[in-house]
């Protein structure tokens, strides 16, 4: 009797969590910025339903658009980091970086750029000249050129400084096809390197927390990284994401949702630095969650997935990379983490901005 | 990492895994209660339920400040933070918890000057920064967090800050757990004590679990080894017929408490005659506010709240989730009118929260977990 109950009760949950989001609130708080649960009820919610098409719903980090014979990859991204410098990097490298990267773990070769400057009122040229610079040289060493882009200048109070948007457009390999659809249960699960540099890098260069420690942001171009994958494991290669905002937690949970199968990983094969895991562990933030922007995950064959780690360890910038978990039939669309004190940990999708605990 | 990993050791919580297992009896159900939203946290983060025999099962205390705060609080700081002339400032983990029209995180995008702070200082701070404004601090937390109240409240009445008022919506941890001594359809067979708590109170308030009611209690540090240990040091008090008060987390916690801690609490704050828990009702001598020498800083004096009541729904039954008489789903309003998105109980709100644990994945939340082999 009570396990009737309990298995009705299970079945509406699961029903309702089948259903399309609706979008309710009435308003936006940061919180819809975050990336985490919030962020998919406004794109899927609000944004999907107006914008039905089949390039936007795959929801992927690069649209692709059929030209001609061949597919071209676009993909756009805003950037409104505070500080704009920080260590290991500024707002002009993160800007080009990141949409080089959305193309790059789509399978793209990017072969141009778009960038809008949004500058606030009183901004010293000196910044913005280094911001400039710093696009320029991120493109160069990306291997692909701004080719427009678009300034725009407010009153002073209403930007921080800068705001950068860019756009990429890239063509697809038509022998990479990557989706969620061609995961299969045993699939490796590939992290590129350490977890959480670039958010626990803002956090404490922004100064609040009165935290002395050196971290450095991770920003870098994923290309070399995504080029020597494909030469090792070629079709054997499923899927990449690069997991930024929500961090490694999110984008595996979107994973186990989009193919329907359970994510198993393991908690002691997570890269983190010493001093990233310091930090998240004083702050009570989870680095599962903490944003990233020059890792990549990738989800690689089984038979494929020593010679793809090997590829990935031997580039610039991969050093640190390690299978950190597996594809697995059960438990279908959630993510499960076998902890290093040797028990089992359930990772949800981030639920709001991480936000320190008190207890 | 240095000072962590030593106590995360796989190894040595496998050997005291075996040891809780050696003395569990295969025709005994053991029910602990770990009092303290920090440990629900641990056992969460660190899979430790897994390592403990089916007969012991972990029930989730009332110890989370955040999820025990009755909506009309909740309310009622939202009705201070919206004034504009008030800089509002409060921890991280108050902006989600829900009121009834909402959450601070919405009311700040309705356009209230919000601001998260790490530290009470942070706020005073704030106040120092802001002559012109009105600087009002949230607080909340049991004992762990109201020393650092008072000591702010006593920095600002030496300075002078003017500007500056508390909010007080700090709890004391004995009485919710009195409370759930006292019902008779209680079915808990030990408790883990609170460990930061207990640094500031230290191990003697507890001493009427056991003498008055038969319940061992241990109080706890939050590594998964310091809860795996207190687990085992539970059972061995089961197992010889002992119930006593122990103190696995004496690194840090003294048996009589922080003295200059209590004392400075003592100035600051005095027992509000009783206060309404989320899910529990109003439970007596349970809340703090300050006392009448800091009367002059108190916000709810500032701005006379209204004392607002948002009766909890009748349907409501964390009560009894909490006591283990029910399980999250078997009460009336789970997963319909009591969801995480819309929380009305304690145990929703929090992701810890047994009912949002079991809204969120499931019959998996209680399992056992097998993700087999690591290669």
């Amino acid at each position: 009797m009570s396990e009737q109950r309990e298995q009705r009760v299970l079945d509406a949950l699961e029903q309702s969590r089948r259903r399309p989001p609706k979008f309710t609130a009435p308003r936006i708080d940061m919180s819809h910025g975050a990336g985490g649960k919030a962020t998919h009820k406004l794109i899927e919610g609000l944004l999907l339903p107006a914008f039905n098409n089949p390039a936007l719903a795959p929801l992927s980090d690069a649209a692709l658009l059929p030209f001609g014979d061949a597919q071209l990859a676009m993909t756009t991204d805003s950037f409104v980091v505070r500080p704009l410098v920080f260590p290991g990097g500024s707002i002009g490298e993160l800007a080009v970086n990141g949409t080089v990267n959305d193309l790059a773990v789509s399978g793209a070769t990017p072969i141009g750029l778009s960038a809008a400057l949004i500058i606030e009122e009183g901004l010293e040229t000196e910044v913005l000249t280094h911001e400039v610079e710093a696009m320029a040289n991120a493109a160069a060493r990306a291997g692909v050129s701004i080719a427009t882009g678009d300034t725009k200048v407010v009153e002073r109070g209403k930007g921080d400084g800068l705001y950068v948007i860019t756009t990429g457009v890239g063509v697809a390999d038509p022998e990479c096809v990557f989706s969620t659809a061609s995961v299969r249960p045993g699939d490796k699960i590939l992290c590129s390197g350490t977890i959480g540099d670039h958010g626990a890098a803002i956090l404490i260069a922004r100064g609040d927390l009165e935290l002395e420690a050196e971290v450095l942001s991770d920003t870098q171009p994923l290309t070399p990284l995504v080029k020597a994958l494909k030469d090792a494991a070629g079709s054997e290669l499923r899927f990449m994401r690069d997991p930024t905002r929500g961090g490694v937690g999110t984008v595996l949970n979107e994973l186990a949702r989009d193919s329907g199968y359970g994510v198993a990983m393991w908690e002691e094969r997570l890269p983190i630095r010493d001093v990233v895991h310091g930090a998240c562990e004083i702050l009570g933030i989870d680095p599962l969650y903490v944003a990233n922007e020059g890792k990549l995950l990738a989800i690689v064959s089984s038979e494929a997935a020593d010679a793809a780690l090997e590829a990935l360890r031997n580039t610039d910038g991969g050093e640190d990379s390690q299978i950190i978990g597996e594809i697995r039939e059960e438990p279908a669309r959630m993510v499960l983490m076998h902890t290093g004190f040797g028990g089992t940990r359930m990772i949800d999708m981030l639920v709001g901005d991480p936000l320190p605990r008190i207890c | 990492m240095k000072y962590v990993d030593e106590f995360r050791d796989g190894e040595l919580a496998r050997a005291v895994a075996a040891g809780i297992a050696s003395i569990t009896d295969p025709d005994r159900h053991y029910k602990i209660m770990e009092v303290c939203g920090g440990h629900t946290h641990t056992i969460y983060r660190h899979g430790i339920k897994d390592l403990l025999p089916d007969q012991v099962e972990l029930v989730h205390g009332p110890g989370c400040p955040v999820c025990v705060l009755p909506m009309g609080r909740v309310d009622e700081g939202i009705e201070i933070a919206e004034r504009p002339e008030v800089i509002f400032t409060c921890f991280g983990d108050m902006m989600r918890v829900p009121g009834s029209r909402g959450n601070l995180l919405e009311i700040k995008a309705e356009g209230a000057d919000i601001r998260m702070v790490y530290s009470p200082l942070d706020a005073l701070r704030i106040a120092r920064e802001n002559p012109e404004r009105e600087v009002v601090f949230y607080a909340i937390g049991f004992e762990t967090t109201a020393p650092s109240t008072a000591l702010t409240l006593q920095r600002a009445k030496k300075e002078g800050i003017e500007n500056f008022s508390v909010f007080c919506n700090h709890v004391t941890i004995v009485p919710p757990v009195r409370a759930l001594l006292d019902s008779p359809d209680l079915r808990l067979d030990a408790f883990i004590g609170p460990g930061h708590v207990s640094t500031v109170i230290g191990c003697r308030p507890y001493e009427f679990m056991s003498a008055d009611y038969d319940k061992p209690c241990v109080v706890a540090g939050f590594e998964p080894l310091d809860l795996l240990q207190s687990i085992l040091m539970l059972m061995r008090q089961l197992e010889d017929g002992r119930c006593e008060v122990e103190n696995q987390y004496g690194r840090v916690v003294p048996w009589e408490g922080n003295l200059q801690a209590l004392k400075s609490m003592a100035e600051v704050f005095e027992l509000r005659p009783y206060f309404e828990w989320r899910g529990l009702g109003f439970i007596a001598q349970s809340a703090l506010k300050l006392s009448p020498a800091y009367a002059d800083f108190d916000a709810e004096l500032r701005y006379s709240t209204p004392g607002v009541r948002v009766a909890d729904p009748k349907a409501c039954q964390c009560g009894e989730v909490l006591k283990g008489v029910l399980k999250p789903h078997e009460c009336r309003v789970f997963g319909t009118a009591c969801t995480p998105e819309r929380p009305l109980g304690a145990l929703m709100v929090s992701s810890e929260g047994a009912c949002a644990a079991y809204y969120n994945f499931g019959r998996k939340s209680f399992e056992k977990v097998e993700i087999g082999s690591r290669k």
